[in-house]
């Protein structure tokens, strides 16, 4: 079969295509849209006619991807690692649904927050869920994990949590392509209840749901992705989990490990190897990319226990993502090192692209906020999170999708004065309209600036859901009509634009400005797209 | 044969067609290899850089370790001083004289050359020049793989070979272009 150059994230999308797939949801994110958007761009997942559109958010994602599977066929839903937070509540109660199709849920995690807010391990959302979990170490496991998540998925009825981190997301090597499987035939679920969680019911399917987990710790079929390799000296044992196997590997060069090792690829692991490594090694040392999920386990209690090695003791730093450095290090192996970074060297840190619609925006509010003074404004996620830094200082807070909107009403409960909001458009319709209908509701004096730049901008410029659809959205959550203002931001519009948010600021009520002008970056691609 | 190379650059400055030219190359020498890419918020006008690993044997980390890299080639004078701490000791910093500035505090070129002509194997390319006297100054890029070649265990070949491939849907014209910034760049550097 074809060996093709792929990244983390498209070996997760072609092996979807390849075994069977009939409905990809996701909303963006960082380190993962690029999941959806192979196959969005997929020729063969267009002519299978395979599902891939955006969805308003994860949650909605998710209840799409599983009603996808309630007619029997093969589902995806991909998101970054706080996405999950936002189709938790779907997530964790399709477990006690249990699935039809196969279901497989992608979480990308963030470690070292190159692009988030947290580096939260999704590997707790499978522990809470009870669902098994899959976790790569590389290109070529991601695809073919897929294949095993799936049967998996239908062998038990359950959704399967697929766990990545960034650095095998957007890390691309040679995948090889296994036979491609049909797509499933439409067929309801066997039970018609299935679905239906009224507690009697709930209270059944919960019971299996966990001696399901049980059978899984010991699935000979599925347990082939945690392995045993013995190792002659035993004053070590490693334990390995998904990407950390790559950087312990590349410590051991071609020699391999010298010292016995269990490499974890899927949860929940089987205990039998986990107690081999600790009764026959002296001191265990645990790798995982993230959260100390497997050290805590092989801990215990009391904590004090010496002989587990790892994120809590100290011997790999607490936070942030491993690295081949660290990994020696904790080793006890000399690591090499060029030469310290020059004090010439400055920060570059990411900023708004020069003519964007969103510094333009900030102009105009730092100027009409001048009065009031510092520290009325609450935003949100997206490129115009950067306001946050100079020469902007516009804005107070970033905290989860949707978060300005529902913070200016509490503030403004709070007696905060003027209390305002700025918001993208496709964080807007992602969880930011249910904030202003509350805001609407209590008749909320507050300022929400739509900064509508016509796209999802900070992820590379996907479809937003926003478009052409704000004023009337707005309109029909109840704001009224005459403080539902369109701006262009522009440097030319500067005082008028300014005079608007004045106004807006005065009025007591709700009001929602929206400031229009597309991304530079799409309308720049979409110009090279026309010529 | 191993060959770890970091591309750096800013965001938005097209390391990611280098490293794409090296990829197809790498195949069609039947070569191993891993490369690290930055995605997400620091593609806003913030530091990128992509780990390209190359190997006769299969590659582990998908990150260099320090100390390491064989190359660093940067697009950008000051990103080629960010990723010292990787280059080996015999390594090569092959980098773009013209800054790229969009900070207030950005440092003085020539105080930045000076720095680079420190580091015992380096290469200092007016690529931007090079760039805009052979056709057009959107093949910086190509001009800087040309004069990096020497330290890339590929074929000069392969390499033409491979950006024939990816801007093949561009038409002859632009293959050319390329091809010939690519010759520009090898020759700012005799072996």
């Amino acid at each position: 079969m074809a060996k093709l150059m792929l990244l983390g994230d498209e070996a997760i999308a072609q092996a979807a295509i390849d075994s069977g797939l009939s409905g990809m949801y996701a909303y963006p994110g960082t380190p993962s849209t690029e999941i959806m958007e192979y196959i969005q761009s997929s020729e063969d997942a267009a002519e299978k006619g395979i599902h891939r559109d955006w969805s308003a958010n994860e949650k909605t994602a998710m209840e799409a991807a599983l009603g996808m599977s309630y007619t029997g066929k093969r589902a995806m839903v991909a998101m970054k690692h706080v996405g999950l937070n936002v189709a938790a509540d779907g997530f964790i109660n399709s477990a006690m649904t249990g699935v039809n199709g196969g279901l497989i849920v992608v979480a990308a995690d963030d470690p070292s927050m190159h692009s988030s807010q947290n580096e939260q391990d999704s590997r707790f959302y499978g522990k809470f869920a009870y669902v098994p979990i899959f976790e790569p170490s590389n290109q070529q496991e991601a695809y073919d994990m897929i294949f095993d998540a799936y049967e998996v998925s239908e062998k038990y009825k359950v959704p399967v949590l697929f766990r990545i981190t960034t650095r095998l997301a957007h890390s691309r090597s040679a995948v090889k392509q296994k036979k491609q499987l049909q797509q499933k035939e439409f067929s309801l679920p066997s039970d018609l209840r299935q679905f239906v969680l009224l507690p009697a019911i709930a209270r059944r399917k919960y019971k299996v749901l966990l001696s399901n987990y049980e059978s899984l710790a010991s699935d000979v079929d599925y347990q082939t992705n945690n392995r045993y390799i013995d190792g002659e000296d035993k004053s070590l044992g490693i334990v390995a989990c998904g990407l950390a196997y790559n950087y312990l590997a590349e410590n051991c060069k071609d020699r391999g490990c010298k010292y016995p090792v269990v490499k974890i690829g899927f949860y929940p692991v089987r205990e039998d190897i986990l107690a081999r490594l600790k009764a026959e090694c002296e001191e265990i040392l645990v790798l995982e990319e993230g959260f100390p999920v497997i050290e805590e386990l092989m801990r215990g209690f009391p904590r004090s226990d010496n002989k587990i090695k790892g994120r809590l003791d100290g011997s790999l730093q607490r936070d942030g993502e491993l690295n081949p450095n660290l990994v020696a290090k904790a080793l006890g192996l000399r690591s090499g090192y060029g030469k310290d970074v020059p004090d010439i060297v400055r920060k570059r840190p990411p900023s708004l692209c020069k003519g964007c619609g969103h510094a333009d925006m900030y102009n105009a509010l730092n100027e009409a906020l001048e009065e009031y003074g510092p520290g009325k404004v609450f935003s949100d996620i997206g490129c115009y999170t950067l306001g946050a830094l100079p020469p902007y200082n516009a804005i107070n807070s970033c905290v989860d999708m949707g978060a300005s909107v529902t913070m200016a009403v509490g503030a403004a409960d709070g007696g905060m004065f003027p209390s305002l909001a700025v918001i993208g458009d496709s964080t807007f319709t992602h969880s930011g309209m249910t904030g202003l209908l509350d805001a609407v509701i209590k008749n909320a004096h507050v300022t929400i600036i739509i900064s509508d730049n016509l796209t999802t901008g900070m992820t590379g410029g996907q479809k937003s859901h926003a478009t052409n659809r704000l004023e009337s959205i707005c309109a029909g959550l109840g704001v009224a009509k005459e403080h539902i203002r369109v701006i262009n931001p522009l440097r030319k519009n500067h005082e008028a634009n300014t005079a608007v948010m004045k106004e807006e600021i005065a009025y007591k009520g709700v009001s929602v400005i929206i400031s229009r002008r597309e991304c530079i970056q799409t309308a720049a691609r979409r110009k090279k797209k026309e010529r | 044969m191993k060959n770890d190379i970091i591309l750096s650059g800013v965001g938005g400055q097209g390391i990611l067609s280098i490293a794409a030219v090296i990829g197809y190359a790498a195949v069609e020498n039947n070569l191993y290899l891993k490369q690290a890419e930055v995605h997400g918020m620091s593609q806003r006008g913030g530091d990128v850089q992509s780990h390209f690993r190359l190997a006769d044997k299969p590659v582990a980390s998908d990150l260099i370790p320090y100390g390491e890299a064989d190359l660093i080639l940067s697009v950008e004078p000051m990103e080629a001083l960010r990723y010292l701490p990787w280059l080996s000791e015999d390594g090569w910093l092959v980098t773009n004289s013209n800054p790229f500035v969009n900070i207030p505090d950005y440092p003085d070129t020539g105080d930045l050359l000076d720095e680079i002509s420190k580091v015992k194997n380096n290469l200092i390319v007016d690529a931007d020049t090079i760039a805009k006297d052979t056709g057009s100054v959107r093949a910086t890029n190509i001009v800087m793989l040309g004069a990096a070649s020497h330290f890339i265990e590929l074929p000069l070949e392969s390499l033409e070979n491979a950006i024939r491939k990816l801007f093949g849907r561009k038409g002859d014209e632009i293959i050319d272009l390329n091809l010939k910034a690519l010759a520009a760049g090898r020759e700012q550097y005799k072996p």
